[in-house]
């Protein structure tokens, strides 16, 4: 049953085949047996989880008008607030905190009937490319558990791959939905910036964050994406307009006469030669669906990083300025006599882990009097520059598309000690935030060279999500009938797993 | 321009709010080497003409009206305080007088 997709389990709910209660006790007992190695959960709400499928069984049994996913299980990543349940980030300087409300997209999941099993594991804040930056240690990769799952929201792809939930919730600040897709196998997708509140989302880079839906196949995205996206008056920068039929989309999968433009700069050097195998296969399968292969070219698309890694440390060191020891967190050192500022400088050296502090170092300097022109005016200029370079691609074209990521899952601890080469994982995610368009990753088979995942990338302009689902459900429906049976069959089965 | 001394990256922990330890000041020293002349790339194609960017979408302010909304309650606003008293965040002293 755990290994079916959620639409599949929501018709078992609908028919009565199954109740949400044995559906979710069914993902707790997978929990149970496989977290342990995977370690995709920072906390499991056995109790609240169970609690709501019952309640969603009770509406049902009333005969009450339930939305489509009702009772369907869901991990949450640990960085979008839950009232009552543990909220940490993948950080000890919110190790405890039980947050008093919820997020918009919590409570949008709660309103739907979602049934929300627990939090994830991520990279501390959101920073991070492998999930090693938790606080509370790695996620393993269920394709191989010595393995990164990608990051930040690790714990959300490998809590899909390894069949201890069907759906997911994750952000994506660079790249931290679609990487972690691409590497286990998954799909995810990062919605327009705008077209999903960040009410309760705890802040890393403003102007990038992006929470978005996860799970297994394209459809299941789709009905996600559409449960948590609307306009939200409780954020600022959501936008006021109707949501994406993204799920018409998905279901229709129709690419006949759709442009398809590949992104010529993110290919080729850097890309391990698997990956490009199996993203060139993908074209040929959208161009014999009836799409049209373009090349496009966006020539300060290589500017992207460095620009990202200027403008995201900047608005972090402003962001984790909240975390001071006064009203929320941790507080370190307050003893008689202390000031409120040697409290702030011992708490924040004690409860921040050692990548947290490179950022917020660096943007405090690219923000500071005589370096912000050089710096963080300059990352802002580029990225003026990278969205005009997609205004003018998509002019030829109706998506763009590259591989997620230039490599499969490395390995843990590979790269924990060079932050540049950890950086380079996001060079093909980051353009999608810069200019805050839509981006999905979907698997695209595995590289012949090491047996791994490789994710295909869609792009599509502002708004016009339901472009990159239509791709999406082509391209996995033809790989289905390629390989006879979804690309996670071919995972290694984990110790225990049924 | 893109080098920093270990004196300068201990100023930006101080004005960060972060006690670093001399170990951590040596290692972002060195680190900050590499990281920002990578970053500084920025400034080969950021010419003057350029407008910046500071975020995707066109912002305008947003206003609504003036009217009482349900919100957390005192209780729930204190929950996670380290420390709390009479309804009021319990901080640390501010000022540098005695305690």
């Amino acid at each position: 049953m755990i290994k079916t997709s959620a639409a599949e389990m929501a018709q078992s709910l609908a028919s009565g085949a199954t109740t949400s209660v044995a559906l979710t006790q069914a993902h707790l007992d997978q929990i149970s047996k496989v977290d342990g190695n995977v370690h995709a959960f920072l906390h499991v709400d056995t109790e609240g989880a169970l609690k709501q499928a019952a309640d969603a069984d009770a509406a049902r049994a009333r005969g009450e008008k339930l939305s489509p996913l009702a009772g369907v299980p869901l991990a949450l990543k640990d960085v979008l607030a839950q009232k009552g349940i543990p909220t940490t980030c993948g950080s000890k300087i919110l190790e405890g905190w039980r947050p008093p409300y919820d997020s918009t997209v919590v409570s949008k999941l709660k309103s739907a009937g979602i049934v929300i099993l627990g939090k994830t594991n991520m990279d501390e804040f959101a920073m991070g490319s492998s999930t090693e930056n938790s606080a509370y240690g790695p996620t393993h990769n269920p394709w191989d558990l010595t393995r990164i799952p990608g990051g930040s929201g690790g714990g959300s792809s490998a809590a899909l791959a390894a069949f201890e939930a069907p759906l997911a919730i994750g952000t994506d600040t660079g790249g931290s939905i679609r990487q972690p897709a691409a590497v286990t196998g998954t799909v995810g997708v990062k919605p327009t910036y705008g077209g999903v509140s960040r009410y309760g989302l705890v802040a890393f880079s403003s102007s990038l964050d992006q929470a978005g839906p996860c799970a297994r196949t394209v459809l299941d995205t789709a009905l996600l994406h559409e449960v948590i996206a609307g306009h939200d008056p409780k954020d600022s920068t959501s936008i006021n307009a109707p949501v994406p039929q993204v799920v018409a989309a998905a279901k229709s999968g129709d690419v006949k006469g759709m442009k398809i433009g590949v992104v010529k700069e993110l290919n080729g050097d850097g890309y391990q030669s698997g990956v490009r195998q199996r993203f060139e296969e993908a074209l040929e399968l959208l161009a014999q669906a009836g799409a049209e292969i373009v090349e496009v070219s966006a020539p300060n698309f290589e500017y992207a990083l460095a620009a990202y890694y200027l403008i995201a440390p900047s608005e972090a060191s402003s962001n984790l300025a909240r975390f001071d020891a006064m009203r929320y967190g941790l507080r370190v050192g307050d003893k008689d006599g202390a000031s409120a500022e040697s409290v702030m400088n011992m708490t924040r050296e004690v409860g921040f882990g050692r990548e947290v502090k490179r950022r917020i170092l660096l943007g405090t300097y690219a923000l500071s009097s005589g370096y912000y022109d050089a710096y963080y005016g300059s990352a802002q200029k580029v990225r003026t520059l990278i969205t005009q370079d997609f205004n003018n691609a998509f002019m030829k074209c109706d998506v763009m598309v590259s591989p997620t990521c230039p490599t499969t899952a490395f390995k843990i601890g590979e790269k924990t000690n060079d932050p540049l080469a950890m950086y380079l994982n996001d060079i093909a995610t980051i353009p999608v935030n810069m200019a805050g368009i839509g981006g999905m990753s979907l698997p695209c088979g595995v590289a012949p060279e090491d047996g791994l995942p490789v994710g295909f990338q869609i792009m599509s302009p502002v708004m016009q999500d339901q472009r990159m689902y239509s791709v999406g459900a082509s391209l996995e429906a033809s790989l289905l009938s390629k390989w006879g049976a979804p690309l996670l069959s071919q995972a290694p089965s984990l110790g225990g797993a049924a | 321009m893109s080098s920093l001394s270990r004196d300068d990256v201990a100023n930006l922990a101080r004005l960060a709010r972060i006690e670093m330890t001399d170990q951590e000041l040596e290692n972002l020293t060195t680190e900050f080497g590499v990281i920002l002349n990578a970053v500084a790339r920025v400034q080969e194609v950021a010419t003057q003409d350029i407008a910046a960017t500071s975020h995707p979408l066109a912002l305008t302010n947003i206003f609504r009206n003036d009217v009482v909304i349900p919100s957390l309650t005192p209780e729930e606003a204190l929950s996670g305080a380290p420390a709390s008293e009479e309804q009021r965040f319990r901080v640390p002293q501010i000022l540098g007088e005695e305690a």
